[in-house]
C-alpha cells in the first residue's frame, strides 16, 4: 500500500512540532519544580549571609563567591588556550597527521567523564604539585575539562568564516594576523561566544571533579590557595547528607537562575552583534 | 608609452596542468590593458600573480619575472603587504567585509598606520567620489555596507581598493555579476581613474573589453594569442582564434 505523500509530510511535521515542544516542555518542569521547592528559603538573606550549622540555616554567600571565582578564573585561562588552539588549528597549519592526532586528542578528551578530571586533578594539582584542595587546583582541572569544548565550538566558527573574507584582508595589506584578529576572529565571535557559554553552563553544574581539587570548605575563598564549596558542590552535600533539603533546593534554584541569566545575557548579545550589519 | 608592469617569460603550473605558458606581457602605465579569454584561459591566475595572492595557493610552480617598475615582485624576499598596498585588487564578487560603509574603506588604511580622524574622512570621501559611489552614500557612511545593492557593493571595493592610494589596480571580472546601468557606472568609473592609475581588466565578455579598454590580450589555454591596442584588434585580428573568439564562434 502506497502512503499518501501529503499525510506523511503532516504526520512528520506534526511529530517533529511534538518533539520541539517535548524537549522544551521537560526543560520547563525541572525548573518549575526546582522553583517551587527552592523559593520558600530564597531571599536576599539566602544569597547574602554565611552558612550556619553546616548550612542547616543561614545563606549561602561564600558558595556564590566560590562558584563566580572558580567558573571566571577556568575561564580566564580556558578561553585563549581554547581559542588559540582553534586559531593555530584552522589559520597557522595545514592539514596533517600532526593536526588529526591534535584534533583526536582533543575529542578524546571531551568524552572522558568528569570524575576522571577530578581524580587526575587530584594527584597531579592538589598532591604532585602541592596546591592542596584550593581553587587554583580547581580552576585548572575545570580548565582542562572544558578545553575541548571551547576548542572544537571555535574551530568550527572560524572554519565557517568565508574565505573571501580573508583573500580581501590580505589584498588589502594585512598580514596573516591582522586579518586573524581583525576579521576573522569578529566574524566568529557569535560561534567562538556559544562554545564559552557550553563551557560555563558546564563549570557551574560540575561536582565531582570540583570535590576532588576545590574541597568542599564552608569559608569564604580570599586567595587562589583557599578551599571553597560551589553552589553545586553545596547542593550535592547538603542532599547527599540529608541536612537541609530545603536549603538544598533553594541554592539550586541560585544555581538554575545564574545560568539562565547568563545564557540570556549572552544570546541577547549574540544577536546584537550578529544583525549589525545584516 | 612608459611600461608600469613587465612580464617576462612567466610560467604556472599546477600538478596537473600548465596554468600559464610563456607569457610575455607589457602593461603601459595610465592606461586600462583589458584581458580576455574563454574559461581556464588563465586570466585570472595572471592577476593573482601580480597581486600575489597565488601565494595562497598550495602546490604551484611559478617561474619567469614580474616586473613593477623595473623590479621584480616575484622573489622570495619582497614584502608582499608592501605589494599588495601598490596594487588595489577588485574580485569577481563583491566582498564588502561585515561592517559599516566607513569602516570597509578605512581598513587599509588603517592598517598602513593611519590614524587621525580629518585623514580618514577625506579618504574615504575622496575614494567614493572616485569610485562614483559618494553622492548614493554620502548620507549612510555608518550604515552596513551589506545592505547596499549588488552594483553599489562592487563600487565600494573598488573605493576600497583606492583607499590605499595604490599605483596599480586590478579587476577580476568585476562585472561579472551586475546589471548593465553598475556596469557603466564601473567602466565610467575606469576611465577616469586611467589618468591617475594603470589599469588591468579581466573581463569574459568582449564587448565590455572592446568599450573600456586601450590595450588588449587575447589568452587563450594559457597562452597569449593576440595582443594589440584594443581597437586594431578587434577591427583587424591577426589571428584565428583571436577572430572566432570575437565573433563569438566558443566562449
Amino acid at each position: 500500500m502506497k502512503i499518501d505523500q501529503r499525510f506523511t509530510d503532516k504526520f512528520v511535521k506534526i511529530s517533529l512540532n511534538f518533539q520541539a515542544y517535548f524537549t522544551v516542555g521537560i526543560l520547563l518542569i525541572i525548573v518549575f519544580i526546582i522553583f517551587l521547592k527552592g523559593i520558600k528559603h530564597f531571599n536576599l538573606e539566602f544569597l547574602l549571609t554565611f552558612p550556619e550549622d553546616m548550612g542547616r540555616h543561614g545563606g549561602i554567600f561564600p558558595s556564590i563567591v566560590g562558584t563566580i571565582l572558580l567558573v571566571l578564573l577556568s575561564l580566564l585561562i580556558a578561553t585563549p588556550l581554547g581559542v588559540g588552539t582553534a586559531i593555530f588549528l584552522t589559520e597557522y597549519t595545514r592539514e596533517t597527521k600532526f593536526t588529526k592526532i591534535i584534533r583526536f586528542g582533543v575529542e578524546s578528551l571531551a568524552g572522558i567523564p568528569s570524575i576522571i578530571y577530578g581524580l587526575f586533578g587530584f594527584i597531579f594539582f592538589v598532591i604532585k604539585l602541592k596546591m592542596g584542595w584550593s581553587l587554583l587546583a580547581g580552576a585548572l582541572t575545570l580548565t582542562i575539562m572544558i578545553l575541548p569544548t571551547i576548542i572544537r565550538t571555535s574551530e568550527e566558527a572560524i572554519k565557517a568564516v568565508p574565505k573571501n573574507f580573508r583573500m580581501v584582508s590580505y589584498s588589502l595589506g594585512a598580514t596573516k594576523w591582522e586579518t586573524t584578529t581583525k576579521v576573522v576572529i569578529p566574524s566568529a565571535a557569535p560561534g567562538i561566544l556559544t562554545g564559552i557559554m557550553l563551557s560555563v553552563g558546564r563549570a557551574m553544574g560540575e561536582t565531582a571533579a570540583v570535590i576532588f581539587t576545590m574541597g568542599s570548605s564552608l569559608r569564604l575563598p580570599t586567595s587562589l590557595f583557599d578551599s571553597g564549596r560551589t553552589m553545586a558542590v553545596h547542593f550535592y552535600i547538603l542532599a547527599r547528607e540529608g541536612i537541609s533539603m530545603e536549603k538544598a533546593y533553594a541554592t539550586a534554584l541560585v544555581l538554575v537562575l545564574s545560568i539562565l541569566c547568563i545564557n540570556i545575557l549572552a544570546y541577547y548579545y549574540m544577536h546584537k552583534v550578529m544583525t549589525r550589519y545584516s | 608609452m612608459e611600461i608600469k608592469i613587465l612580464i617576462k617569460d612567466l610560467n604556472v603550473e599546477s600538478s596537473e596542468t600548465k596554468i600559464l605558458k610563456n607569457v610575455n606581457l607589457s602593461i603601459y602605465k595610465n592606461s586600462i590593458l583589458g584581458i580576455m579569454g574563454p574559461a581556464g584561459s588563465g586570466k585570472s591566475t595572471l592577476i593573482s600573480v601580480i597581486n600575489r595572492m597565488v601565494d595562497f595557493e598550495e602546490d604551484l610552480k611559478i617561474s619567469g619575472e614580474v616586473l613593477i617598475d623595473d623590479e621584480n615582485m616575484l622573489g622570495d624576499n619582497v614584502d608582499t603587504v608592501v605589494l599588495r598596498r601598490r596594487i588595489g585588487t577588485v574580485f569577481a564578487v563583491p566582498i564588502p567585509l561585515p561592517r559599516s560603509i566607513y569602516e570597509n574603506i578605512v581598513y587599509g588604511p588603517k592598517l598602513k598606520g593611519i590614524t587621525k580622524k580629518t585623514i580618514l574622512n577625506n579618504i574615504v570621501e575622496d575614494s567614493l567620489k572616485k569610485a562614483f559611489l559618494w553622492d548614493e552614500v554620502k548620507d549612510r557612511l555608518h550604515t552596513s555596507a551589506l545592505k547596499l545593492s549588488g552594483g553599489q557593493q562592487q563600487r565600494l571595493c573598488l573605493a576600497r581598493a583606492l583607499a590605499l592610494q595604490p599605483e596599480i589596480i586590478l579587476l577580476d571580472e568585476p562585472c561579472s555579476g551586475l546589471d548593465p546601468i553598475s556596469t557603466a557606472k564601473i567602466e565610467e568609473a575606469l576611465n577616469e581613474l586611467k589618468k591617475d592609475y594603470t589599469i588591468v581588466l579581466v573581463s569574459n565578455n568582449t564587448k565590455q573589453i572592446a568599450r573600456a579598454t586601450d590595450y588588449t590580450a587575447f589568452f587563450y589555454f594559457g597562452e597569449v594569442i593576440e595582443f594589440d591596442i584594443t581597437e586594431k584588434l578587434f577591427t583587424n585580428p591577426k589571428k584565428k582564434e583571436t577572430e572566432d573568439y570575437i565573433q563569438g564562434k566558443f566562449g
